[in-house]
């Protein structure tokens, strides 16, 4: 075995390549499945690895440093790239000098995030060259030819990943070494480049049309846009993890390999197109190659048969090309039904997690429980719009404490949109430290200025704890874990002007009940800033907590705290040593009735 | 020798699957396969339903195992086993760890956590090679519950085509010199203790 031989994910392979391509300034938000990028590259100690507060001051960092001819990557989950569309266009247009490369990871299947958007087609809006890796090899042999596109283009490069690519592992050949191609980066005088006004853009656009047609005779021969001939019948287009599928399931179709996804090699596929009886597109959600190609005049079909909605696998794929009369139905897999009736699994905040206790309070104090048993959709008598992190899952049972999630940030503009519209309850939005900083700021802002009567509640568990627990402006630890400034959250919420603004115990059960109703009765805006740390991060778990079986009713109030801790078997109430997060906790034994529950 | 096999590892977020799995990627490749390996997380938190996709052989295309494919499960928990039984191949291996997490919807009483007979027949669709160990137990025996993955390992390293001293070394380099020894013997109670377990006792 070669020595160079390595086992890694796509998102290992990525920050690999981007460390051997040169990379010399590196920015982020964690947000699955991207987060591993930022992570990997920032234990690189020769480079500049930052987590920026959102993924539009991301972009703008990257911006800036290739400007003066460095070498910088931006990386971010598809929905990020909605957030710095706008510095993203900017690149677009200005171009840059040392390599620009955004990386977008996207979410096929709805793993983890909110919707399934197909980020193709920024490449496409944006008028910039992307490439799409089908496996963790050509995930690092991309990054080798993305940095030098960039550069000779002049323009940011898309680099477009899914989950099961960032995710997946599988062999990389490093066959590289780090470059540095501009070791003293320098910013050079030359407005008409980068001062956007309207007499500067408009010959811009110009010359990002030209950029355009170089890329289109570009890409004809890119060498990762390969042609493998077999037999002739069918004819495969298909790009990124979907052509792995369609390998297994077409063994003797002719395949046009695609690494290069925009512009797209016309010359290739016309002349691909003309030596096969059928060309079909085989590719995930929306059909972005498909309809490119059509447009170009060519007969082409995919999603006539290939479903636009989820993630692709051998079976879909299989399947729906025996519907389509492709594949002969004797291949039809004999496929079982999944066991029937077995209890679901979904996650769960953790024992100890410091939003259990506030949950809780927002379900009894909004009466929530009353909003399952009705019949008719009635509106609550607490209205909770919620935001992104591990706290919407308080959206399940037994929590059932949110009533919207949409984007980041989205919670505190749509809580003071319904005031506005004259709603009767009282609101209440939720929103965690991070993503508070992320995009909730300009929320508040509003909210203050518009004399909003709102009460947030900021979940500060001082981490990002949905991603795999990032750093962020308010743990005062840089990416490269570094002691930073860390901005704290109190005065911010002072300086913006909240009058009314409260600190509390995540763990204290009394203090969450009495603050929130205050708040919400309040003819004010208020903030709760509701503190505790996230217990994945609290390394003493002492005393686990017990119940004593004489004094225990099996009331089950202690389950409706919806801990994984707390247990039944046989119809009693137990509480599961190794799972118990012990003194740091202890919101069951202060909510437990008969006081059954000690150490 | 084997040319090629499709394994997936099933638990609850937590038991150390993913760790696992990278193993027995590591391990195929020092023995000369090409390898994917792919883990379904869903959302990042604790406690829920894990499972990782590996695949070895000659050359591996979809990361992803196709449904009727899996060649051995290897079930952390006894409820993860049950839940991936139609991926299963005929005569397929069925290695589950004799230990219950209970859901939340259990706890609550929403749900009810299947019987043994239950979670069996539903493997029985596919194979009656099923092994039940006591993985947690021997584990804790051994003095550190969290090596159960690795106890785990030891059992299926029995039936994949790689040789004891391979799997020993990617073992080693894994794991951090502190509980690299209690891990290396871990694995070999695992070998050991597949070979005491016989399928249809229970």
């Amino acid at each position: 075995m070669k020595k160079t031989l390595q086992l890694l994910s796509g998102n290992e392979a990525l920050a690999l390549g981007a460390y051997h391509a040169g990379v010399q300034v590196a920015s982020a938000y964690p947000g699955t499945p991207s987060t591993e990028i930022l992570e990997n590259l920032s234990r690189f100690k020769d480079i500049y690895a930052e987590w920026s507060t959102n993924e539009k001051v991301a972009m703008e960092v990257g911006m800036g440093a290739a400007y003066t001819g460095a070498r910088a990557m931006v990386s971010m989950k598809m929905v990020g790239l909605n957030v710095a569309a706008d510095p993203f266009m900017a690149a677009s247009i200005t171009g840059i000098i040392g390599g620009l490369v955004v990386i977008t990871a996207d979410d096929p299947q709805i793993h983890s995030s909110q919707n399934e958007q197909d980020n193709r087609h920024y490449a496409r809006l944006a008028k910039v060259p992307m490439l799409e890796p089908s496996d963790s090899q050509e995930v690092y042999d991309l990054m080798g030819y993305a940095f030098d596109i960039s550069e000779e283009f002049d323009t940011p490069v898309l680099f477009r990943t899914t989950t099961r690519i960032a995710h997946s592992k599988s062999i990389v050949d490093v066959k590289r070494e780090r470059i540095v191609v501009n070791a003293q980066p320098a910013f050079l005088f030359n407005p008409q480049k980068y001062v956007m006004l309207p007499v500067n853009a408009l010959p811009r656009h110009a010359l990002v049309e030209k950029r355009m047609e170089r890329l289109a005779e570009y890409c004809e021969t890119f060498p990762l846009n390969k042609v493998i001939w077999n037999k002739k019948k069918i004819g495969i287009v298909t790009s990124g993890v979907a052509y792995q599928y369609a390998l297994e399931v077409f063994p003797e179709a002719s395949f046009l390999k695609l690494g290069m996804t925009w512009p797209l090699p016309q010359k290739m596929i016309k002349d691909f197109a003309a030596k096969v009886d059928k060309l079909i597109v085989i590719e995930e959600l929306d059909p972005f190659l498909q309809d490119n190609i059509k447009a170009m005049g060519i007969k082409v079909s995919g999603k006539e048969f290939i479903p636009l909605v989820g993630e692709l696998n051998t079976r879909i794929v299989t399947e729906s090309s025996i519907g389509a009369g492709l594949v002969p139905e004797s291949e039809k897999p004999e496929v079982l039904t999944p066991a029937q009736g077995l209890p679901r699994r979904p996650p769960l905040l953790c024992p100890g997690c410091p939003h259990t206790g506030i949950y809780y309070t927002l379900n009894t104090v909004g009466q929530r429980a009353k909003l399952l048993e009705s019949k008719e959709p009635q509106e609550p008598k607490l209205i909770i719009t919620g935001d992104i992190g591990c706290y919407t899952l308080g959206a399940y049972p037994p929590h059932n404490v949110l009533d919207t999630t949409a984007c980041m940030g989205a919670g505190i503009g749509q809580a003071l949109g319904m005031e506005k519209a004259g709603v009767k309850s009282k609101i209440v939005a939720v929103i965690g430290d991070s993503t508070f900083l992320h995009s909730g700021i300009t929320g508040l802002v509003d909210a203050v200025y518009n004399d909003g009567h709102i009460t947030i509640l900021i979940l500060d568990n001082h981490t990002t704890a949905m991603t795999g627990h990032q750093e962020h402006p308010g743990t005062g630890v840089s990416a490269q874990g570094k002691e930073t400034q860390s901005v704290d959250i109190e005065s911010l919420c002072r300086g913006i002007g909240v009058k009314d603004l409260k600190v509390i115990n995540a763990f204290d059960l009394k203090a969450l009940r009495a603050g929130l109703r205050d708040s919400i009765d309040r003819e004010e805006l208020s903030v709760i800033i509701v503190r505790g740390a996230c217990a994945m991060q609290v390394r003493k778990r002492e005393h686990p907590r017990k119940v004593d079986a004489e004094k225990c009713t099996q009331c089950g109030t202690c389950l409706k705290l919806g801990c994984p801790a707390i247990q039944t078997a046989d119809g009693k109430v137990y509480i599961e040593p190794t799972l118990c997060a012990g003194d740091i906790c202890q919101l069951c034994e202060q909510l437990c009735p008969q006081k059954a529950i000690g150490i | 020798m084997l040319k090629k096999m499709d394994i997936m590892i099933t638990g609850v977020g937590g038991q150390g699957v993913v760790l696992a799995s990278d193993i027995i990627g590591e391990t195929a490749i020092a023995a000369g396969f090409d390898v994917k390996k792919t883990d379904t997380l869903g959302m990042a938190q604790r406690g829920g339903s894990v499972v990782s996709h590996v695949r070895l052989g000659e050359k591996v295309w979809s990361p992803l195992i196709k449904e009727g494919e899996v060649d051995l499960i290897l079930a952390f928990e006894k409820l993860e086993a049950a839940r991936w039984s139609h991926y299963l191949k005929p005569g397929a291996i069925v290695i589950i760890n004799d230990y219950e997490q209970p859901p939340q919807s259990v706890s609550l009483g929403q749900e009810k956590y299947p019987s043994n007979d239950e979670i069996f027949a539903a493997l029985k669709r596919r194979t009656d090679k099923i092994y039940l160990i006591d993985g947690n137990k021997r584990a804790k025996e051994l003095g550190n519950v969290r090596t159960l993955n690795i106890f785990m390992l030891g059992c299926l390293a029995a039936f994949a085509p790689m040789s004891s001293k391979v799997w020993q070394e990617s073992i080693a380099r894994r794991m951090p010199e502190n509980i690299r020894e209690i891990n290396l013997k871990a694995f070999e109670l695992g070998r050991k203790e597949i070979e005491s377990v016989r399928i249809g006792t229970h």
